[in-house]
């Protein structure tokens, strides 16, 4: 009896040992990472999100991506030139294979032109382009209605899907491109990029598992992950604690209260970086007399303490602002500090006839930026120094945006992420004159109007010229500080975590599009 | 007869239940939020979404919206899910599996420590053992669920490094087409552990208590002390007469708490990343998908009803003097 069970237990191990060495050959590496959701679609023009920008650098190229000093790197495209003010001509790297087989030409770059143009969520970005024109296989000209300084920018955004396995129907009779938020969709589903992963399987919610393309063109990134898991968690403690027990080997977004477990922990690899995340409140002119005064206003700013709250409730996990554009963005104005000052802001409160203040009420999320909540009830309480009495709610974002929609509040908390990575693209969307026609000022809950600022946005967006429009899109920021239109806080840090030996400091960005395809793993 | 008299009353029952979830699941949906918001980017115009919005009902008047659920409804079809792009139900099933190892694996640690520990406790309920087990049921009771789940995770997973820190795992057994369960294997079983225990402890002290309290009344009465003086064994006067009478209501308890129990998950799966139903149903609720979560409650409270017919039914069983039908 008890020999038969050795034998078994020793059948047992030898099977183990042998069966390890043939599922994992010395050179096969295996990553398994967390992010706090997985992508909602792998259409990567289904939904113009942090998540389907990640996707889409693992599973598709774009033509042009942004290296980690923000210059621009082709991808899929080699070179580019200007053809004339309004056109910009595109050579294409020959030999490319997507993930079906089919050879990446000129002919896929136009076809995803078209289709972006046709999504909900691109078509904005996509508005200056008129067309394009195929010259070759492996040459494309792109063209705008005016000239437009962020033809290069926009081309990180388009990621050349495969136009042969995207033409026909699915099994449902629908065409296999059909872009739609709502029900099955063939490109939601099924999946035909260039890009260095390809997707093996994806059960919605609980993981997507990704292997090395083996025809990937890029033949000299040093990328070495034959296989990635992706996992979501959604739980921020659980995810650092899936980090730490092991069970993960790379974690993004790591939160504050964690930064210094990790940076302390012996096996582990924490990057942090500024962000480009802006966070502010806005003063709603329309709803509150008493803001139509800049005195006011100002009297606001000067007694919002933005770099005490990035030290005491977001643990220095930012950067307090004075401005939109962060440092390295065209826009930004070096000189522009934050400008605390209780005493000042009491001045102009009673210059302005409010020493006795007045009461507003203001809303805030409480799950969509890092500790917003407890942002705003500081916000709240700096406020009620200089005897303006804050009526606070804080609810989920869910229910926060229609709430944003309707001005529901005097004062509330907006962020801001450009899309372009381009000082010019905070203004269109938080400061200018509200405008349903045009789309701009679509956030601007605050109702500031400022024809002046209008105007030069607005030519900033014609102007190739860099340094004539640095001089533009620094006079906005200088234009809304003197103006305290209105309050800022911080940029939002980034930050992502590793275990030692994965070396994701050589791969991740301000935009916050870890670029896989190119990780290493010792 | 009156078997079957009651099935049919409970079926009805179960409907009614079915349609009042579905019509207040309806009318809070607008509260929920704007599931537009959670499916396009933030740079969408508000034209854009308008015009989603037309295109998937969602301005109809309420009772037009109402309508077109309950037509379909009855067919069975809840409704797609906005971010599964699949039926809910289809959606709820697949979950299902995972929520119901968890709720097994509760059930075991709940009843395999509350019934030896409830006995001795009430059997000797001066001892050592009796005082700190009722001294830990109070501490345990009031810890809440998301600290001993993320405790246990530092303990065990990060500290220790004894049991893995989230989700299910990846050697799960198939038992039939789309049902997978961690019961079958080792690494399943080492998942199942800290979930198991955490969604245990809330109720785990509430049983202990419950079964000694219960079993020192039944103890005290007089067919015990007839049973002593009768010289019976220890052994079968307590579990054989004293413990069957313990059982009655911790078996109306227990129906009424696997219910509660159900709650619980949506903490716990939140905290291990189980993919399960209240994990989905909580990230149902953070990204709008009315549809999911109608169905969802809809599911729930069909489970209520059943629970609760089967506690009924087995209250019978157990006891013969209580009649299915009340007087009949």
């Amino acid at each position: 009896m008890k020999l038969r069970k050795l034998g078994m237990v020793a059948l047992v191990a030898a099977a183990t040992v042998f069966g390890m060495g043939v599922s994992a050959p010395t050179h096969a590496k295996t990553l398994k990472m967390a992010y706090d959701a997985d992508p909602v679609s792998l259409d990567p023009m289904e939904q113009l999100s942090g998540g389907t920008l990640q996707m889409s650098h693992m599973v598709f190229d774009p033509l042009i991506r942004f290296a980690k000093d923000l210059s621009y790197e082709g991808r899929l495209a080699t070179k580019w030139e200007q053809v004339n003010e309004t056109t910009m001509r595109f050579h294409l790297r020959k030999g490319v294979k997507f993930h079906s087989g089919n050879d990446f030409t000129a002919n896929d770059v136009a076809w995803t032109l078209d289709r972006l143009k046709k999504s909900a969520d691109f078509k904005g970005l996509f508005e200056p382009f008129t067309g394009s024109k195929i010259v070759d296989d492996y040459t494309i000209e792109l063209m705008t209605a005016e000239p437009y300084p962020l033809v290069l920018t926009m081309m990180t955004y388009l990621f050349p899907m495969d136009s042969k396995f995207y033409t026909g129907t699915d099994a449902n009779g629908n065409p296999k491109d059909m872009l739609k938020k709502h029900g099955d969709a063939y490109a939601s589903t099924n999946e035909s990029g260039t890009g260095p992963y390809v997707v093996v399987s994806r059960e919605q919610g609980v993981r997507v598992e990704f292997k090395r393309f083996a025809d990937y063109w890029d033949k000299e990134s040093k990328g070495n992950v034959s296989e990635i898991i992706l996992t979501p968690i959604k739980e921020a403690p659980t995810r650092v604690a899936a980090l730490l027990a092991g069970d993960i080997d790379f974690i993004a977004p790591v939160p504050p209260t964690d930064l210094k477990r990790i940076e302390d922990h012996d096996g582990s690899n924490l990057v942090t970086m500024t962000g480009t995340r802006i966070i502010t409140f806005q003063m709603n002119q329309e709803r509150v007399e008493a803001f139509k005064d800049k005195r006011v206003r100002q009297a606001i700013v000067y007694a919002v303490n933005n770099e005490g709250i990035v030290q005491k409730i977001m643990k220095g996990f930012g950067t307090a602002a004075a401005q939109q554009s962060a440092a390295g963005q065209l826009g930004h104005v070096e000189a522009l500090k934050p400008r605390y000052d209780l005493k000042k802001a009491k001045e102009l409160m009673k210059e302005a006839g409010y020493e006795k203040g007045f009461n507003i009420t203001m809303m805030a999320p409480n799950n969509r930026y890092v500790n917003d909540a407890k942002i705003a009830e500081a916000v709240a309480s700096m406020l009620s120094k200089i005897n303006i009495k804050v009526d606070l709610t804080t609810m989920p974002k869910a229910q926060y945006w229609p709430k944003f929609d309707e001005r529901a509040a005097d004062m509330m908390m907006i962020g801001w992420h450009p899309d372009t990575e381009d000082s010019a693209n905070y203004s269109e969307f938080l400061l200018m004159t509200p405008n349903k026609d045009t789309g701009k000022g679509q956030y601007n809950s605050g109702n500031y109007a400022n024809a002046e600022l209008d105007a030069l946005v607005n030519k900033a967006n014609t102007i190739t010229d860099q340094a004539e429009r640095k001089k533009l899109l620094q006079q906005v920021e200088q234009l809304a500080y003197d103006d305290a239109a209105f309050v800022p806080l911080h940029w939002q840090n980034l930050a992502w975590a590793a275990r030692k030996g994965v070396h994701i400091e050589d791969i991740v960005n301000v935009m916050n599009f870890p670029y896989m395809g190119d990780l290493v793993i010792d | 007869m009156a078997y079957l008299a009651f099935f049919i009353k409970r079926f009805f029952q179960a409907v009614i239940v079915m349609f009042v979830i579905s019509l207040i699941g309806f009318s809070i949906q607008d509260n929920l939020g704007d599931p537009l918001r959670e499916m396009v980017g933030v740079s969408v115009s508000e034209a854009e979404r308008e015009a989603l919005r037309d295109e998937m009902g969602l301005n109809d008047p309420f009772f037009v919206q109402y309508g077109r659920f309950l037509s379909k409804a009855v067919q069975g079809d809840l409704g797609d899910s906005y971010f599964f792009k699949r039926p809910a139900l289809d959606v709820i099933m697949d979950k299902f599996p995972a929520t119901l190892d968890l709720v097994i694996g509760a059930t075991i640690i709940i009843l395999g420590v509350s019934i030896p520990l409830g006995c001795y406790c009430a059997i000797r309920p001066r001892s050592f053992i009796a005082k700190a087990t009722m001294a830990l049921s109070i501490v345990g009771i009031s810890v809440p669920v998301f600290l001993t789940a993320i405790f246990c995770i530092y303990l065990f997973a990060v500290t220790l490094g004894w049991l893995p820190s989230f989700g299910r795992g990846e050697d799960l057994v198939e038992i039939f087409p789309g049902w997978e369960t961690g019961f079958l294997s080792l690494g399943g079983l080492r998942h199942l552990i800290l979930p198991s225990f955490a969604l245990s402890s809330i109720m785990l002290p509430l049983f202990i208590r419950l079964i000694r309290s219960e079993m020192m009344e039944v103890l005290e009465q007089d067919y015990i002390k007839f049973a002593w003086a009768k010289g019976l064994a220890p052994r079968r006067v307590w579990f054989l007469h004293a413990f069957k009478n313990t059982l009655l209501p911790v078996v109306t308890v227990g129906g009424v708490q696997i219910g509660i129990m159900l709650a619980y998950t949506i903490l716990t799966e939140t905290v291990f990343q189980w993919p399960g139903l209240g994990f989905m149903f909580i990230e149902a609720v953070n990204r709008v998908d009315t549809p999911l979560i109608i169905a969802y409650i809809i599911v729930v409270g069909l489970i209520f009803v059943a629970t609760n017919t089967i506690v009924d039914l087995l209250y019978t069983f157990i006891n013969p003097t209580v009649r299915i039908m009340g007087k009949g």
